[in-house]
């Protein structure tokens, strides 16, 4: 890294508080709040859906109502009002847009302070962006090349209209509506998200991207993701997100479900930095999601990578179904938890198929009064034969009123597969700051480059442009923590 | 659907045969400890036997254990049985004291209570409450937590025998204090042991805790065992279970530690229907050292469930643990380990270790090693592997002309060695050493005695392989 781009990293880290807390007054149109059969025929009405899309959120729904907030996790969560949400909110419908010049211009200012004008994404990265604001896509670029390859990338609602028969196919062939709570809350209520097709054997020439970003107060956010990889395709798809500085509690339920069919790989890689809450632990983001991926046809492979800064509380478990024969599942995260987040995420690796391999690195840094859990599960099925499993999970402590915990379930049911689960917690190594600090390095920057390289072997599977914000970001969550 | 309800069938019925025996029960009772006799079964009467879905439970289920029906004796036999002498486990070379519980009640020639020349006391609970009521209610059901599960508060509402020791301030027994639990009666037996061990400051203790059984009724054993370790003092710790395969044994050993002590606990599983051993040690004293160790051989369709809790409540300790084990056939093995660092507890060192080796496709393992950690300046990590045999290394003794079922036998000795050597008295390790290459063998699972006083003591067992060609 230059110096200058350093000292550009330590002056952020210095200033502190929330980079992108900012409110967008744009006109949004809302449904009342509260839950009910009737906001859900609401929303499905408003979003012009077909019957099945409607049964399926009302199964979802009655399913919910005799489910119970989950509370194995090691996490203090205040109650939900769940009574106390706006189910839809979307930015008032504009006419048909043609370019960028007719985007609300309030609008593109907000990406351009977070850093993701369309326009460079456009001309400079050749990242297609599918921007959701509010629940609602607003813009999508590059369709003409992804048309060209026959790839489809919509918003969700798009999808439901123009592939009902895709949607119909795969939606809740991952996560069943009746999961868990969050996942069912979501198929009940999801107002928008993305949707991916790659068909037979194309390889998606770009790097699929959406920014998530949550706004208006009050409004939860309910995205649903589809990914779709048929035989033989591949596509690198990452989400990004940032939001405003609120008060009041946020919740966010998502659910992204990928299938990758046989000789399919999909690469999923996202940088979370919603806001976490005050210094003191008030506000922030409760982000519940579920993500799963299943490795449907054989030699397919899925891999996720995160990098974790955001959110009051965290409760997130990206997974692979190994269910075809020779089939790859990995994970690769960095969490990083400061003032009071709390943060309980890891991964599921559920072996079926046979020789099927998954790895799972897990690096929690904790800071202030967090706390950091990895929370895992290797399950390897009696069919599973010859199939292998690496988990490593490392915890980082900065400061004495954190904590980071492991739980690592592991099962196995056969006798040809190994599994092997290595975890430590420990501190910045005294010996390697002192010898920064003997080189000139003040002990801030000195523990910004060991995390940093600590978390390299993570960073390392983010794509290019996410590894340049998740190192800044890693600084930023951290700055404050040392002393 | 009836097995379904089959625990609270039990249920019931423990709780009126409590009520109906209470004034039997609680005969040599303090007022304290009748008082907590009540709380702890109001206590059971609340949470009912463990159920899977409690997370310490999920994966041991109690369910079939239930499906029987159990006696509980609420007085020693009358029959002096003349195992006693059987049950002399003389080791070879071994010079122990033995002491010994019959059907859950201590049994003796004489006394119920024998006070060493060193001014070591041991014997039995129920008579020591009545010699040295002071002693024992500074330390009885100080160290346990009614509320961990039914089975703790089951435990503290029936107890009415088990074992006593007391080793007095610097006082240093060389001499191994055996305790051998053994089981013999015709009718499936329900036993609620409870042992309680004082070592006083600077004091070392070394015992060998043996489970056998002697016939092939079914029993269900709940044992509590409470140890003490005051300042500076040592313990040795070494269990050692050979059960038949119709037993259910619940172990629920507390050992609370002060400053500068240590701990060196062994738990080695050779036979048994459902095992379930819960090893909780809390270093309350900075300096502390504990050292967990366990190895488990099942097969056929044994359940060993290992749970393993250190609590780092002051700074400054160590703590190692170590766990491996051979599953066979229908088997299924349980690991939970729970390492929690509280605030403030710096310069902590802990480690957390479980190997499995899966012989067989419908074998299950279980593993779960759990870091709770909330003080930085610690060093704590943890693993846990689930293998088979390294196949380099079974084609290297191959190479050198060993059959394939004497190399894997090798290798499986080799693997539960690791633990096998940390026993630091060299006789005892030497018989455990030969018990589990017995059992490897396949003999101690059709050996219906007790392990040790298998008549083959003088000669040490070896394998039939000529060790020089390696």
């Amino acid at each position: 890294m230059k110096e200058e781009e350093q000292n550009n990293i330590l002056n952020e880290v210095t200033q502190g508080d929330y980079k992108f807390g900012f409110v967008t007054d744009i006109d949004m149109d809302m449904a009342p709040k509260g839950l009910n059969e009737d906001i859900i025929r609401y929303i499905s009405k408003k979003k012009n859906e077909p019957d099945f899309m409607l049964e399926y959120r009302l199964r979802a729904y009655r399913k919910w109502l005799t489910m119970q907030e989950p509370d194995w996790a090691h996490l203090k969560i205040p109650p939900i009002d769940y009574q106390d949400i706006i189910y839809y909110a979307a930015p008032k419908k504009k006419k048909e847009l043609s370019s960028l010049d007719e985007v609300d211009p309030e609008l593109l200012d907000t990406f351009n302070k977070l850093g993701i004008s369309l326009e460079e994404q456009k001309l400079l990265s050749g990242v297609a962006v599918d921007a959701v604001f509010d629940s609602v896509s607003v813009k999508t670029t590059f369709s003409e090349t992804l048309e060209k390859h026959g790839i489809i990338f919509c918003s969700f609602s798009e999808a439901v209209q123009n592939h009902p028969d895709l949607v119909k196919k795969y939606v809740g062939s991952v996560v069943p509506y009746g999961d868990n709570y969050f996942a069912a809350l979501n198929s009940a209520v999801f107002s928008d998200g993305s949707f991916c097709y790659i068909p037979k054997g194309v390889r998606c020439p770009v790097e699929l991207s959406t920014y998530f970003r949550i706004n208006t107060a009050g409004t939860g956010q309910f995205e649903r993701t589809l990914i779709i990889a048929d035989e033989g395709s591949y596509v690198s798809y990452l989400e990004g997100c940032t939001a405003p500085q609120r008060d009041e509690n946020q919740l966010h339920a998502a659910v992204v479900e990928i299938v990758a069919l046989k000789d399919a790989e999909v690469k999923y890689s996202t940088v979370q930095n919603w806001y976490p809450g005050d210094k003191n632990g008030k506000g922030g983001i409760f982000n519940f999601v579920t993500k799963r991926g299943m490795c449907k046809g054989s030699h397919s492979k899925i891999s996720w990578t995160q990098v974790e800064t955001g959110s009051a509380v965290t409760w997130k478990y990206p997974g692979c179904i190994l269910l075809g024969d020779n089939s790859i599942g990995e994970f690769y995260s960095v969490a990083v938890t400061n003032n009071h987040q709390q943060a309980d995420t890891g991964s599921k690796m559920i072996h079926i198929g046979k020789n099927t391999k998954s790895t799972i690195i897990s690096k929690g840094i904790s800071a202030g009064f967090s706390n950091n859990s990895y929370r895992g599960l290797v399950k390897i099925s009696k069919r599973a034969e010859n199939s292998r499993n690496y988990s490593q999970c490392d915890s980082l402590l900065l400061g004495d009123k954190c904590g980071a915990h492991t739980f690592p379930y592991i099962n196995t049911a056969n006798s040809s597969s190994i599994v092997e689960h290595e975890a430590t917690t420990s501190k910045i190594s005294e010996d390697q700051l002192f010898y920064c600090q003997q080189r000139g390095i003040d002990t801030e920057n000195a523990i910004g480059l060991i995390v940093n390289g600590y978390a390299k072997e993570v960073l390392k599977q983010l794509p290019m442009e996410f590894a340049v914000e998740a190192q800044k970001l890693l600084s930023i969550s951290l700055e404050g923590s040392v002393g | 659907m009836e097995t379904k309800y089959n625990d609270i069938i039990f249920k019931e019925k423990v709780v009126s045969l409590f009520e109906q025996n209470r004034a039997q029960i609680g005969a040599n009772d303090t007022t304290r400890m009748s008082k907590e006799r009540d709380v702890a079964f109001k206590q059971f009467k609340k949470v009912g036997f463990p159920n899977k879905k409690m997370e310490a439970w999920r994966n041991t289920n109690l369910k079939d254990v239930f499906a029987y029906n159990y006696n509980i004796q609420f007085s020693p036999a009358d029959e002096k049985p003349e195992l006693i002498e059987a049950f002399q486990c003389n080791i070879h070379n071994f010079d122990t004291q033995t002491i010994t519980l019959y059907n859950g009640w201590y049994l003796s020639e004489d006394k119920h209570l024998i006070t060493l020349p060193n001014g070591t006391i041991i014997g039995s609970l129920a008579q020591a409450i009545k010699e040295y009521p002071e002693l024992v209610q500074k330390h009885y059901n100080k160290y346990t937590n009614i509320e961990e599960n039914g089975l703790i508060a089951l435990n503290t509402a029936f107890s009415q025998d088990g074992i006593f020791i007391y080793v007095p301030d610097n006082v240093k027994t060389y001499k191994t204090i055996q305790m051998v639990n053994i089981l013999d009666k015709e009718d499936n037996l329900f036993i609620q042991n409870r042992n309680l061990i004082i070592v006083g400051k600077n004091a070392k203790l070394t015992i060998l805790h043996c489970d056998d059984s002697y016939n092939y009724s079914r029993s269900f054993t709940n044992t509590v065992t409470e140890v003490f370790i005051d300042e500076g003092a040592e313990v040795d710790h070494y269990k050692l279970q050979n059960l038949n395969d119709n037993s259910t044994l619940i172990n629920t050993t507390y050992f609370h530690q002060e400053l500068q002590s240590k701990l060196t606990t062994n738990s080695i599983t050779l036979n048994g229907g459902l095992i379930r051993n819960k090893i909780n040690v809390v270093l309350n004293g900075e300096g502390g050292e504990a050292n967990v160790f366990g190895v488990y051989l099942v097969d056929k369709e044994q359940h060993i469930d290992s749970q393993v809790f250190v609590d780092h409540a002051k700074a400054n300790c160590n703590s190692d643990e170590l766990f491996k084990g051979i599953i066979d056939d229908n088997a299924t093995a349980v690991f939970n380990g729970h390492i929690l660092v509280r605030k403030d507890s710096q310069h902590t060192n802990a480690s957390q270790t479980n190997r499995n080796v899966q012989l067989t496709d419908k074998a299950t393992v279980y593993t779960k090693p759990f870091l709770e950690i909330y003080a930085d300046d610690v060093k704590c990590n943890h693993g846990a592997t689930i293998g088979q045999l390294d196949e380099e290394a079974l084609f290297y003794i191959k190479s050198r002309g060993i059959g394939d079922y004497d190399a894997r036998l090798l290798l499986l000795y080799a693997f539960a060695a690791e633990v096998i050597n940390k026993i630091s008295i060299a006789t005892l390790r030497e018989s455990i050493d030969d018990l589990v290459k017995k059992r490897l063998r396949g003999e101690l699972a059709i050996c219906d005695q007790c392990v040790l006083q298998c008549k083959d003591q003088e000669n040490t067992y070896e394998f039939k392989i000529d060790i020089s060609k390696i």
